[in-house]
């Protein structure tokens, strides 16, 4: 895969208490006292926690505990109540005008957007277009490459992820698992610095699991990307993670490295957490 | 029997009329369907009122109440159409209400998940609608949209009240000069029937088409993964 | 011109008096379309191909053919066989037969909803087959599709002005009628225009109400 491309776009809202950004590092990210509400129901209340640049994080924890709520926060698909959400140093929510700093204009979200990408667990393949038009449509639309450029860096990401026969395939003509590679691949068509994948092999069958997984592990291994990772599956989160959030209720119970975590967990609810999902 | 089919170039004529009426006025509806039905899932909510406005009006309406008001009423405050356009008009607005729920509802019917994939990739507003929303959404509004264009052919009938010599009116011009009453509405029905048939032929086409290119239809594949197909 | 609110009071009485026609007509060929589609629904479940496929096309052709020229057919052919009706008969029998081709469409859908565990009940409870359709399918199937059934009825309404191509004085036709005797046009269809959507807006929230109260489970 081609080295990622820095954004060329000043630093608007720069600020001391930001993440800072190594030269040629992909952005961290950092959740500032991050409120969100569906409804009466508080899923995260005052949540901090900081992502350095470049680094793989893997959140764990139970069902409704809002691990895809800060994803969806980050992709800008759910917007906070309250709080910062940094990316590099930029606030995603917020943008500064006239030295305040104000909610986030349709404008300052698609800027912030191109440093994001996102894998769903259901794929979310477009019916519509074939393999190879899921893959040139936002780098030809959106990031405005010519058809050939798109289609060369379509037919790498191919090569990629073990599909170059697939380009003119229908995806409901794929498996669930091809689907996902394709998935992948589409996102990374957008040469994103900050890719989120949210329970990416949950909806494969079985056999297909390790396959996806070990693809997003070379790909993380190859690549310069700051990673937030949501899954239950322990070989996974150690093969790309540095490190693992433990969440319950919207808090971070615990963290530290996936050996630690999954092997000497210091809390008793990350304890009844993984027996429960280890007997499962 | 002979004498009604022997005046064939009026029935020819007429034929034409209402194929012309039936194409032109949904022409307009469709216009008039995307327009309003894209305005009911704005996120404004004046601009999804206009929505509203356009279709209680116009779909509470009976369409022959909309042409006597463009041909009868509305002249006299100066307003004055051609028949023909008057008709079109009529026929489109009222057409056009219910094709804009049709609209909004295949809409409204793509799976969330999809917008959301196109935000993930960052397309503008615009181009989720354009690129990912519709291009689904008019797979659902396929087989509803060809219902709709049989109504509309039907109700082209309501020009011969107007003076505008349709199928109908040829029919009924026919009987007049030649007396034959039961040859003469025959086969005006038998030709709005086959007019039908021919539509109802065109948009099967129309949606098995759609439906290959969103890969629907085909025969399964075992282990088939179709999450993420508008529909299912 | 402009709008006359004392000619707007003159007319209301002719326009009261069509819509009476308009009501009559709607009423009666709504009863009519009811009850055929109900046979037309059954006579396609027969098991005589013969009949199921001559039931089907027949329906098909009435559904895809204008009001109109089937008001013409009804109202001027009938007579050429020594059956002379009033326009207004014809037009009731004509909205009915038309409007009877839609509700069969609807029974058949609500029968095909009824779930197959229904049948194979009354079977277990060994009712005779007419029994089962009374009492257990046809209950269950009528009360799935009374919103659609609802709209049909609004759409009919919709579609009782073409009856003044008979000549029946209904309240377009009303309308029309007092418009030309003062050449004022605007008042009188306007007035009708806006009844039919009062009347529409009305009734369609009406049966959304249905289909909450109607709605399967
Ligand atoms: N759109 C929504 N409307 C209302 N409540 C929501 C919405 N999305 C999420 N929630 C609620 O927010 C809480 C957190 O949801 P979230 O999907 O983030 O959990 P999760 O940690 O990803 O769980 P899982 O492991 O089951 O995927 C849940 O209680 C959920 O019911
Ligand atoms: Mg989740």
């Amino acid at each position: 895969m081609p080295p990622i491309e820095q954004p060329v776009e000043p630093l608007v809202n720069a600020s001391k208490d930001a993440p800072v950004r190594r030269d040629g590092a992909p952005p961290g990210i950092r959740f500032e006292k991050v409120v969100k509400r569906f409804g009466e129901h508080t899923v995260l209340r005052e949540l901090d926690f900081d992502v350095a640049p470049g680094e793989r994080v893997t959140l764990i924890g139970p069902s409704g505990s809002g691990k895809t709520t800060i994803l969806r926060l980050l992709m800008t698909l759910e917007s906070p109540d309250g709080g910062l959400i940094w990316i590099g140093d930029r606030t995603l929510w917020h943008m500064e005008r006239k030295g305040e700093r104000v909610p986030a204009n349709q404008k300052h979200l698609h800027e912030m957007r191109k440093q994001v990408g996102m894998v769903f667990q259901q794929f979310n393949l477009f019916p519509n277009m074939n393999v190879l038009r899921n893959l040139t449509e936002g780098p030809v639309r959106v990031l405005g490459l010519s058809r050939d450029e798109a289609e060369d860096r379509a037919r790498d990401l191919l090569d990629l992820v073990g599909l170059a026969d697939k380009i003119t395939a229908h995806p409901s003509r794929l498996s669930g698992g091809q689907q996902q590679r394709v998935a992948i691949a589409r996102a990374l068509a957008m040469r994103p610095q900050v890719l989120l994948l949210d329970e990416v092999t949950s909806a494969l069958d079985p056999e297909l699991v390790v396959g996806v997984q070990d693809l997003l592990r070379d790909i993380a291994r190859q690549n310069d990307l700051t990673i937030l990772c949501v899954t239950h599956e322990m070989r996974f989160a150690r093969d790309i993670s540095d490190r693992v959030l433990m969440f319950d209720a919207g808090r971070i119970v615990e963290e530290g490295p996936p050996e630690q975590i999954f092997g000497e967990p210091s809390e008793q609810r990350t304890r009844d957490f993984l027996q429960a999902v280890l007997a499962t | 029997m002979s004498e009604v089919l022997d005046s064939y170039p009026q029935w020819v004529d007429g034929a034409w009329v209402t194929i012309r009426l039936t194409l032109l006025g949904g022409a307009l509806a469709l216009v008039l369907a995307l327009a309003f039905g894209l305005a009911g899932t704005s996120r404004h909510a004046a601009v999804r009122a206009l929505n509203r406005v356009y279709v209680e009006f116009f779909r509470g309406n009976a369409t022959l109440v909309l042409l006597y008001w463009f041909f009868y009423a509305l002249p006299l405050i100066g307003l004055r159409f051609a028949t023909l356009f008057a008709a079109v008009l009529a026929l489109g607005l009222n057409i056009g209400a219910y094709g804009a729920e049709v609209v909004r509802g295949s809409i409204n019917a793509v799976p969330k998940a999809q917008h959301e994939a196109a935000i993930a990739l960052n397309f503008t507003p615009f181009q989720r609608m354009r690129r990912v929303l519709l291009p689904q959404a008019f797979a659902l509004m396929l087989p509803p949209f060809g219902n709709l264009l049989i109504e509309l052919m039907k109700g082209t009938a309501i020009v011969s009240l107007v003076g505008l010599v349709d199928l109908t009116r040829v029919s009924k011009n026919v009987q007049g000069s030649t007396g034959e009453t039961v040859a003469a509405f025959t086969v005006a029905l038998v030709l709005y029937f086959v007019i039908a048939q021919v539509l109802q032929l065109l948009v099967r086409y129309a949606e098995r088409r759609v439906d290959r290119m969103l890969g629907r239809g085909l025969p399964a594949r075992p282990a088939l993964d179709t999450a993420g197909v508008a529909g299912g | 011109m402009t709008w006359d609110w004392q000619y707007t009071g003159d007319v209301l009485p002719d326009l009261l008096h069509g819509l009476r026609y308009t009501l009559i007509a709607t009423t009666l060929g709504y009863a009519l379309a009811l009850v055929l589609g109900l046979v037309w629904t059954l006579l396609r479940r027969t098991p005589y191909a013969a009949v199921n496929h001559t039931v089907r096309w027949i329906t098909e052709f009435v559904r895809s053919t204008p009001l109109i020229p089937q008001l013409y057919f009804v109202f001027f052919v009938l007579p050429a066989f020594g059956l002379t009706i009033g326009s207004l008969t014809a037009g009731v029998l004509t909205l009915g037969v038309h409007y009877s081709t839609y509700t069969a469409e609807v029974y058949r859908a609500g029968i095909a909803d009824v779930p197959k565990g229904q049948w194979e009940a009354c079977t277990a409870l060994n009712l005779p087959r007419s029994r089962a359709w009374l009492d257990v399918i046809l209950p269950q199937a009528v009360r799935r599709v009374i919103p659609t059934l609802g709209n049909y009825l609004i759409a009919m309404f919709k579609d009782s002005p073409l009856l003044l191509a008979v000549n029946v004085v209904e309240v377009l036709n009303a309308a029309y009628q007092v418009g030309s005797r003062s050449l004022r046009f605007l008042e009188p269809i306007t007035m009708v225009g806006l009844l039919f959507v009062v009347v529409s807006v009305i009734s369609s929230i009406l049966v959304r109400r249905l289909e909450r109260r109607y709605a399967t489970h």
